[in-house]
């Protein structure tokens, strides 16, 4: 990683966020959360509906400001880390755009910051690589299944290559068997990239499969209830029939039980 | 794969071709039957007649009109679409706008015709260019500023995390995603445009207009002439629709790839 030493991802410092402030409808999202992600880091954000998990997603992505406390990205403001074109995103709708066809889709970003078209030509090819879809690169996205659009997604949001990927729920859409797929297709990513990874889900068994750690919210407001480290090693099929990955998934389902939140 | 679809295009045609001959034989029979006077309903083998015979006026009526169509078309589309981006620009004006376009939109513009001639002149042909305008404005505003602005909040925050600006997301995201909206109303106001030029026409403006031609050929009981005036009128008003539809085709290519058809009304997309 380019960032050497000891810098941390992320660093979420005393952050509140209160909607509608000073309207008289006020909802508190989330209070005094503290939190660091360290670089290279896989971590997942996980709690019942309105622990408000996207929304902290989206203050460490600087596209929501905090009413109290700050977020730094490797140093930085977050605000400076967006217009700096740090960040990767993915959400559960691909966000694919109709009228551009799959390798235009991963050329985007790089367009938007003044890439040639052969540098562009010559990254999107990679990335397509990399998601496995090379033969799909002239199709439009419709002409897709969800989990190939998905796919494209993450190789439009890992094509310039982006110092935090932040993902919303992307498999949440998808159905099982693809969802597992993606999994590992992610993780393997993630293993030949080195980025870090901030992931939001409402899946423990995708939490527990696929991170480092689990950062598990409580609601209302959003509160950090637990860190549960997961030390599952590398991967493979087999981890999800692991004694372990049960283990850890036991762990995280019993901190959403007492949180309120269980599935 | 070309040829298949161009196949496939002609025998999908091929019904209506024959509704359509069919309807003309009907039409034909059922006068000659009945011996139904040609003031009432003429035959369209008469009205062929004077298509032929009045021609040269016919021709010149239809070119006529069809430039005023044409013309108001192109300022109305223009306008619409300019008013809309700017609109969307600033979100009060457009909540405030839109509603209202929505109502006047929901009244007879064309009845303004008469008072247009008060305001542009009776004898030139800018009144009835505004009515035109007027009529295909508030369309195409509508639709286009509802396709600029109906964008899923994820392609926004997407176009943000990329640190992208306004005229970024303008450009990339809303312009491409109106298309669809605009197409439909391009639909609508293609044929609409020559209703409203000659409507328009009835009231005032030159005399060799296809509006003129119909009136005065009524008043004068030749009807087959004036139905000839409306099939010329006709046929204007189809290749307007036929050319938004080519429009449409060729400004649109991924709507053709995912296999969307000409009767796919929906600019909305799937999330």
């Amino acid at each position: 990683m380019s960032t050497g030493g000891d810098v941390p991802a992320v660093v979420v410092d005393g952050v509140g966020m209160v909607f509608n402030e000073g309207t008289g409808g006020e909802v508190a999202a989330l209070d005094g959360i503290d939190l660091t992600i360290r670089a290279g880091e896989f971590v997942t954000l996980i709690g019942p509906s309105g622990c408000g998990k996207s929304t902290l997603l989206r203050l460490i992505g600087d596209l929501l400001t905090p009413t109290a406390g700050g977020v730094s990205v490797f140093g930085r403001s977050a605000h400076e880390s967006r217009t700096g074109q740090d960040y990767g995103m993915v959400f559960q709708h691909a966000g694919l755009f109709d009228w551009r066809k799959v390798q235009a889709n991963i050329e985007l970003p790089l367009e938007l910051r003044g890439w040639s078209r052969s540098d562009r030509g010559a990254r999107s090819s990679e990335m397509l690589d990399l998601v496995k879809l090379d033969e799909f690169s002239d199709h439009y996205p419709r002409q897709l299944s969800g989990g190939m659009q998905q796919r494209v997604s993450i190789a439009r949001a890992l094509s310039f290559e982006p110092r935090l990927l932040l993902m919303d729920e992307p498999f949440g859409a998808l159905d099982e068997m693809t969802r597992e797929h993606m999994q590992s297709e992610l993780l393997r990513i993630w293993g030949e990239t080195g980025t870090t990874v901030v992931f939001v889900t409402h899946s423990i068994s995708e939490a527990a499969f696929l991170s480092n750690r689990v950062i598990v919210l409580s609601p209302r407001p959003g509160r950090v209830h637990s860190i549960i480290d997961v030390a599952l090693g590398e991967r493979t099929p087999d981890t999800r029939e692991d004694p372990d990955f049960f283990a850890a998934a036991t762990t995280i389902r019993e901190a959403l039980r007492s949180v309120g939140g269980a599935e | 794969m070309k040829l298949r679809r161009l196949v496939q295009r002609g025998t999908s045609l091929g019904p209506a071709v024959v509704v359509g001959v069919a309807g003309f034989g009907l039409w034909e029979g059922t006068v000659r039957a009945f011996g139904i006077r040609e003031f009432l309903l003429p035959k369209p083998t008469s009205i062929l007649a004077e298509l032929q015979a009045e021609w040269p006026v016919l021709r010149h009526a239809g070119w006529e009109t069809g430039r005023i169509a044409v013309s108001g078309l192109l300022v109305g589309i223009l306008a619409g679409v300019l008013l809309a981006m700017f609109t969307t620009r600033f979100r009060t004006l457009n909540e405030g706008l839109t509603p209202l376009a929505v109502a006047v939109n929901a009244t007879p513009i064309v009845a303004l015709a008469p008072i247009f001639n008060a305001w542009f002149g009776i004898t030139g042909t800018l009144s009835n260019q505004a009515v035109v305008i007027a009529v295909v404005f508030f369309p195409v505003f509508i639709n286009t500023a509802r396709g600029l602005t109906e964008v899923h909040p994820d392609e926004i925050e997407l176009m943000h995390s990329y640190a992208a600006g306004e005229w970024t997301i303008m450009r990339e995201v809303r312009v491409p995603n109106a298309l669809p909206f605009f197409a439909n109303a391009l639909r609508v106001v293609a044929p609409l445009s020559v209703i409203a030029a000659i409507v328009a026409e009835y009231f005032g403006g030159p005399q060799d207009r296809i509006g003129n031609v119909i009136t005065s050929n009524a008043g004068f009981a030749r009807y087959d002439v004036a139905w000839a005036a409306i099939a010329v009128a006709s046929a204007v008003g189809l290749a307007l629709f036929a050319a938004a539809l080519l429009v449409e085709r060729v400004s649109m290519p991924w709507r053709l790839a995912v296999g969307g058809s000409d009767s796919n009304n929906n600019p909305g997309r799937e999330t």
